[in-house]
């Protein structure tokens, strides 16, 4: 097993006013993997990016990036490290060339027009070069944040929520940036509330809830256990028991006899929905609504937190 | 040291500059004229002689001074308030940077621009008074000393400030009396002795009693406590700004 690229150690931090962002982080993240940093709104995301950057004092804990401490050894450390912030922050007036030239200059690395075209081109920026900042459209004002990042050749690149408020189209957009990143070798953590996103191009996925990981796990693995679906089937006139063939198919039924509930798993291969479905018609009852609801992140969440406090109390 | 860094802030911040060239300079040469029309032509003949030099000159320095001061402090001050208000300082905070680089770039830059400022209004001096500048070199050294130690100064408003209003007030409720009452339209020596004592607490008499001391060979405090006192005080600015980054006070959570 190589050596991680990121280490993180029993990471906390406690903001001024006693908020506690983080309660004890550990976290490796392996050199050449994407990771997508799962979690709901507040859960610590942007708290733990930030600390790893620089940019967020940890209270206590430790962060090595390649080797390097980010506390006593922060320059080397921060020499790896490129950050694409969640809020677009960009000089309004200034043009978007000179904006990346500059995130270059503050890493120390020498100035090259034709790298900042490369960055700039491969994000299909390559004609903006020479157009401020403010007139660009929101979702070119994101990728020039990520052209700034990229300007001096990170090894590791935080994203934070890229892809929070943007379309559909520019969604996919950023995800082939960052899989064209992965082809360069380049370590990409993303945050993101958004399952489908760490499904579509994570490697693993780490779920953050109340300042602690919950769970890390490769993101073929989670999915599978994501796959949890619920069909409600709603009947017309309530029934008692269950008649005989519907029996065998593991159904429950709801105290008021209307609703009778399936769980199955929509990945699998057999779903067992087709014979069930015959069978219930064959019975004759009358159908008025038929549901299905995947269970959601929150749910996972929830299934999660509770499992790790019996854990605890164990 | 990161070289590199220290000098894409600092070109940075002065290409922000001189878009805004004409705005910079029109402001401060024509307020200063206006000073010169005034004390140096209406009042300054029916003025006598302070220590041996006609009124009209004797203001220079400290009329340089005034606008110097003020230019360097608001320089420095808009400097580094600007990208904390759009965010953009993250990144600088993200940067391999030490407290020092980053100052170094925008104080840096801040201080050329009031340095400049200085050297526009002493050009324009020289049309309206007869002036000869007795230690050419100590002149240069105060008033780059000065821009650095007032854009430091401006430095650590910048960072402090919340808002627009608080960027402007400082200047304008310190700077200004400081500058008013440091002797730049008189000498200290003419006030009664008590206020002679008061002033001296005043950094900006040191300030201007060198800088005068520089064009006239004359000063209200020996060149070498002013010299001392502008030190000190760049070194207090300094110090201050080594504790703000460290604690991370107003920059990092």
């Amino acid at each position: 097993m190589p050596e991680p690229i990121v280490t993180i150690r029993d990471l906390v931090k406690r903001y001024d006013d006693g908020f506690e962002a983080l309660s004890g982080v550990d976290l490796d993240i392996r050199e050449g993997e994407i990771l997508a940093l799962l979690g709901p709104n507040g859960a610590g995301k942007t708290t733990l990016i930030s600390s790893i950057c620089g940019i967020t004092r940890p209270t206590s804990g430790t962060i090595t990036v390649g080797g390097h401490d980010t506390q006593t050894d922060w320059r080397r450390a921060r020499d790896l490290i490129g950050l694409v912030p969640q809020e677009v922050k960009l000089e309004p007036f200034e043009m978007v060339a000179k904006t990346v030239a500059f995130s270059r200059g503050l890493f120390g690395k020498p100035h090259d027009p034709a790298l900042i075209q490369r960055v700039l081109d491969s994000l299909s920026l390559g004609d903006k070069a020479g157009t401020p900042n403010m007139a660009l459209s929101g979702g070119m004002k994101r990728r020039v944040l990520i052209a700034k990042a990229l300007s001096h050749e990170p090894r590791v690149l935080f994203l934070d929520e890229p892809t929070a408020g943007v379309d559909v189209e520019l969604r996919r957009g950023m995800w082939e940036v960052v899989a064209d990143l992965k082809a360069q070798g380049v370590t990409i953590i993303l945050t993101t509330h958004y399952i489908e996103e760490a499904e579509a191009i994570a490697d693993r996925v780490a779920v953050i809830d109340r300042g602690r990981i919950r769970l890390v796990e490769e993101t073929a693995a989670l999915m599978a256990r994501m796959g949890r679906k619920e069909m409600t089937v709603t009947l017309a006139d309530p029934i008692k028991t269950l008649p005989g063939t519907l029996a065998e198919h593991g159904l429950t039924l709801s105290e008021d006899g209307y609703a009778v509930t399936y769980v199955f798993d929509s990945r699998a291969e057999r779903t067992g929905l087709t014979r069930l479905l015959s069978d219930l018609l064959a019975t004759g009852v009358r159908v008025t609504d038929v549901t299905t609801r995947q269970s959601s992140l929150e749910e996972i969440f929830v299934g999660l937190t509770n499992a790790a406090e019996t854990g605890e109390a164990r | 040291m990161n070289l590199t860094a220290i000098r894409a802030i600092y070109f940075f911040e002065m290409s922000r500059a001189l878009r805004s060239i004409g705005q910079s300079l029109i402001s401060p040469v024509l307020s200063t004229s206006l000073y010169f029309v005034v004390f140096g032509a209406a009042i300054g003949s029916r003025i006598e002689e302070v220590e041996g030099v006609p009124y009209g000159a004797f203001i220079v320095p400290g009329l340089i001074m005034l606008t110097v001061l003020t230019q360097a402090t608001s320089a420095a001050a808009f400097g580094i308030y600007f990208p904390k208000f759009i965010g953009t300082l993250d990144e600088v905070l993200s940067a391999p940077m030490s407290f020092f680089e980053v100052t170094l770039g925008y104080v840096g830059a801040a201080a050329t621009k009031a340095l400049f400022i200085g050297l526009v209004i002493l050009g324009t001096a020289f049309f309206f008074v007869d002036l000869s500048i007795a230690h050419p070199l100590w002149m240069a050294a105060f008033l780059v000393l000065t821009c650095l130690s007032f854009a430091l100064l401006g430095f650590i408003i910048g960072i402090w400030a919340e808002n627009f209003d608080q960027l402007q007030l400082v200047p304008l409720l310190v700077i200004t009396p400081l500058v008013f009452l440091g002797g730049s339209f008189y000498s200290i020596t003419m006030l009664p002795p008590a206020w002679q004592t008061v002033s001296l607490f005043n950094p900006v008499v040191y300030l201007v009693s060198g800088f005068r001391w520089s064009f006239f060979g004359q000063a209200d405090v020996a060149v070498g406590v002013s010299l001392a006192m502008i030190l000190v005080f760049l070194a207090l600015c300094l110090g201050a700004i080594w504790i703000i980054f460290r604690t991370g006070w107003k920059l990092r959570k």
